[in-house]
């Protein structure tokens, strides 16, 4: 019969195991995003602007584009899509325009996460200019209207004639980096409250 | 199947002596503490097994109290008895009590009582860490259900506490939520450390790998599986927890998180924890159904690779509780595919359990009883199991009471089932008396039939749409929802009948036994006298 320090052993070998896996847990996270960054399928889109390649449409195929808009529980603003549907051709570069209003008393902080639906097609919309790359900051009663700039890749698979753009708008105040309202570039009019 | 050739003199005057002299009793155990500090302080693997188990019981009655107030809510369509809030706290600690606090505990009791006897070994590895991993226990679930009575209550999230419901959408109880599942958590990977070292490193001379009997062999591979996905639960109650309270964004999608990433984390975890509670299930029956066949198990060896292969194939299949998530089509043929699969080395063994008995000189006797309605209706759990596989047809059962029949298929007639079973088979070695065979037989029709009546209809109202998880319904489901209910209270006094059975046993009423106890039954457990002595195997014995 084995002793007490092959017990030993086996206990401290069995713990790195253990303290492994919880790391391996923590580990899943980037191992997530990195795959389905890689693998395009989450629907999530890039965070930063496409350089925009403007030689390659391909005149023989329109893609329609739909947009969607939503609000989070609890976030109080007015969320529009000016465009709510459009064909494109791949490759075009088309401008859509997103109109946002704060009705509330105080000055909100909004972050807009998009969603494309089928996931596949997410890796294939290339923004080169979108307000959800960064927070919109917004006194109380104003109203901006935000551009979206972007171009449909022409490597996307045949099978994909249709997709959907959806925005949702979270209200991050409490959490954001103190932004001053009046820095808003997309501002279209304030409430002139001093 | 094994036997101890050369007992040694020693051992076998303990043993005559304990079966002819009772009042030798005293003598021998004269050195263990008399009243509660026995129990708070016992390193015995006995104590311990049966600290496990009458807690796992204690446990399953409060479980299945909370299924009574869900039942009763929906016995009529309508908010009759509790507010959605509270049906909600009750379903969420009825799923994570029974799940951590009865099953999870109940298998670590019987590992306690039977391994050391099944592998020769006087004790488990590591006495002391025995004791901790069973006394945090208690702990954990008074922390789980004092939350209950919380302002706002307690956790209304589900057992599977997906995000956002347990973070954005959660009261300040989710913090002791996670405090009491990291609790339970470590108290199961300490049993599971001990497991693994007491096969390794106890085994008697001559108990090879391929002669351990296969409660051992499938425990094994159970811990093994604990060791890896417990922790990874830790991680995921972890993020939870800092989700919440402290600002991260982990499943977060303002803050650059995801809410899915939750499910893929939590079911990683998910898929094993549910083979973590039936590998034991299959190692009972596979003990039990060669006893009454008396005939040694079909394919042993075609068993130990097939429970090996299962806990290898439930990593890559956790995807199949996500389906409806919006996965791209090839990897949701992928987890279809893989989880397919597992239905093969789970056929090979009710494909043995029959084989076994096939021509066997088959008895009935109550252990045998629950282990062939173990067969029987485990199956029925598998089949509707690869029914929710099929992707396209998931799309439209998930989410209802299809789901919640399959898995009460597998877990209530599969695990808890096995853990009646094992009860009935091993409690004459333990108390050294037979219990009482009239009320176990009251026990088992009552709960055969009752559990079908309770949990069959549940896959009609599912296919017709009813989802799980709500308090109301539509008026179409209630003429079933009716029967379910009457099941459900049926069932749940039919499990006081085993109360009253296991206290009279402890209670040492009955006819004495034999150390056999049941004519066909093999291995070590067999071997020493009934009830199994204090201290057993003190001096190993040589298997042959
Ligand atoms: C033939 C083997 C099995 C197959 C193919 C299978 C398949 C599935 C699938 C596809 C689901 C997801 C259904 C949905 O949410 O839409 C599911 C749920 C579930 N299964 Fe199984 N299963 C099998 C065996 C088992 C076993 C042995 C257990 C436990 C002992 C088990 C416990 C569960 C549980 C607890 C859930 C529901 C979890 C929840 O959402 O709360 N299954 N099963
Ligand atoms: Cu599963």
């Amino acid at each position: 019969m084995s002793g007490r320090a092959s017990n030993q052993n086996m206990v401290i070998r069995l713990v790195v195991i253990v303290v492994g896996m919880f790391g391996f847990g923590f580990a899943l996270v980037p191992l997530y995003d990195v795959f389905c960054d890689v693998a395009g399928i989450n629907g999530k889109t890039a965070t930063t602007a496409a350089v925009y390649q403007p030689n390659q449409i391909d005149k023989s195929r329109l893609i329609t584009v739909e947009f969607l808009t939503r609000t989070n529980t609890g976030m109080p603003w007015e969320f529009q899509a000016r465009t709510k549907r459009l064909k494109v051709h791949p490759g075009e570069l088309t401008t859509v325009e997103f109109y946002v209003r704060n009705p509330m008393r105080t000055n909100y902080i909004a972050q807009a996460i998009p969603s494309v639906s089928p996931g596949e097609a997410a890796i294939f919309l290339n923004k080169t200019e979108c307000f959800c790359f960064n927070q919109q900051p917004l006194a109380a009663g104003d109203e901006a209207v935000m551009p979206m700039s972007f171009y449909v890749d022409p490597q996307i698979p045949a099978d994909i004639s249709y997709f959907t753009v959806q925005y949702t708008l979270y209200d991050v105040t409490a959490r954001a980096d103190t932004l001053d309202t009046k820095d808003n570039p997309y501002l279209k009019r304030t409430s002139a409250t001093p | 199947m094994t036997k101890p050739t050369n007992t040694t003199s020693h051992e076998a005057t303990i043993a005559d002596e304990l079966a002819l002299n009772p009042d030798h009793h005293e003598h021998h155990e004269h050195h263990i503490p008399k009243g509660m500090m026995r129990w708070v302080l016992t390193t015995n693997h006995k104590d311990i097994g049966t600290l496990y188990l009458w807690f796992a019981f204690i446990m399953f009655l409060v479980g299945g109290a909370m299924a009574m107030v869900i039942r009763a809510e929906l016995f009529q369509p309508g908010l009759q008895i509790v507010q959605p809030n509270f049906f909600n706290q009750m379903t969420t600690v009825h799923g994570l009590i029974m799940v951590f606090g009865a099953v999870m505990p109940a298998f670590t009791g019987l590992a306690n009582w039977l391994i050391p006897m099944m592998i020769g070994a006087p004790d488990m590895a590591l006495p002391r860490m025995n004791n901790w991993s069973f006394w945090i226990l208690p702990f954990a679930f008074a922390i789980l259900l004092g939350s209950l009575f919380m302002e706002g209550g307690g956790p209304a999230f589900g057992w599977t506490f997906y995000a956002p419901l347990s973070t954005t959408y959660s009261n300040d109880s989710t913090g002791l939520f996670v405090f009491s599942v990291h609790i339970m958590g470590i108290s199961s990977i300490m049993g599971a450390i001990n497991v693994i070292v007491t096969i390794f490193n106890m085994r008697a001379p001559g108990m090879t790998w391929m002669k351990m009997p296969l409660f051992v062999w499938t425990w094994l591979i159970t811990a093994f599986l604990l060791i890896a996905v417990m922790p990874v639960l830790a991680g995921a109650v972890t993020m939870v927890l800092t989700d919440k309270f402290f600002g991260t964004s982990f499943f977060d999608a303002a803050g650059g998180g995801d809410p899915v990433m939750f499910q893929h984390i939590f079911w990683f975890f998910g898929h094993p924890e549910v083979y973590i509670m039936i590998l034991p299930a299959f190692g009972i029956i596979s003990q039990i159904v060669p006893t009454f066949a008396r005939k040694p198990l079909f394919g042993y060896a075609s068993m130990v690779y097939a429970t090996a292969s299962i806990a290898l194939l439930s990593f890559v299949v956790w995807a199949h509780h996500m389906f409806t998530t919006g996965m791209p089509v090839y990897m949701e043929m992928f987890f279809m595919f893989a989880t397919m699969l597992i239905s093969v080395p789970t056929g090979v063994k009710v494909f043995n359990w029959v084989a076994t008995m096939w021509r066997g000189s088959m008895t009935f006797e109550v252990p045998m009883m629950f282990a062939l309605a173990f067969i029987v209706l485990f199956t029925i759990g598998g089949l509707s199991g690869l029914m929710l596989a099929i992707t396209p047809v998931d799309f439209q059962y998930h989410d209802t009471y299809f789901v919640v029949a399959h898995f009460h298929y597998v877990l209530v007639t599969g695990a808890i089932f096995s853990i009646m079973a094992a009860v009935y088979y091993w409690l004459p070695k333990w108390t050294g008396r037979m219990f009482n065979i009239t009320l176990a037989k009251w026990h088992f029709w009552c709960s055969l039939v009752s559990v079908n009546v309770l949990f069959f209809p549940m896959h009609f109202v599912g296919l017709a749409g009813m989802p799980r998880r709500i308090p109301d319904y539509s008026l179409q489901f209630a003429d079933f929802n009716q029967w379910i209910s009457i099941g459900g209270f049926a069932f749940g006094l039919s499990q006081l009948i085993f109360l009253a059975l296991v206290i009279q046993a402890c209670r040492k009423q009955g006819e004495p036994v034999s150390d056999r106890v049941w004519d066909g039954a093999h291995g070590l457990e067999w071997e020493i006298p009934s009830p199994a002595p204090y201290h057993t195997f003190e001096t190993p014995p040589v298997v042959k």
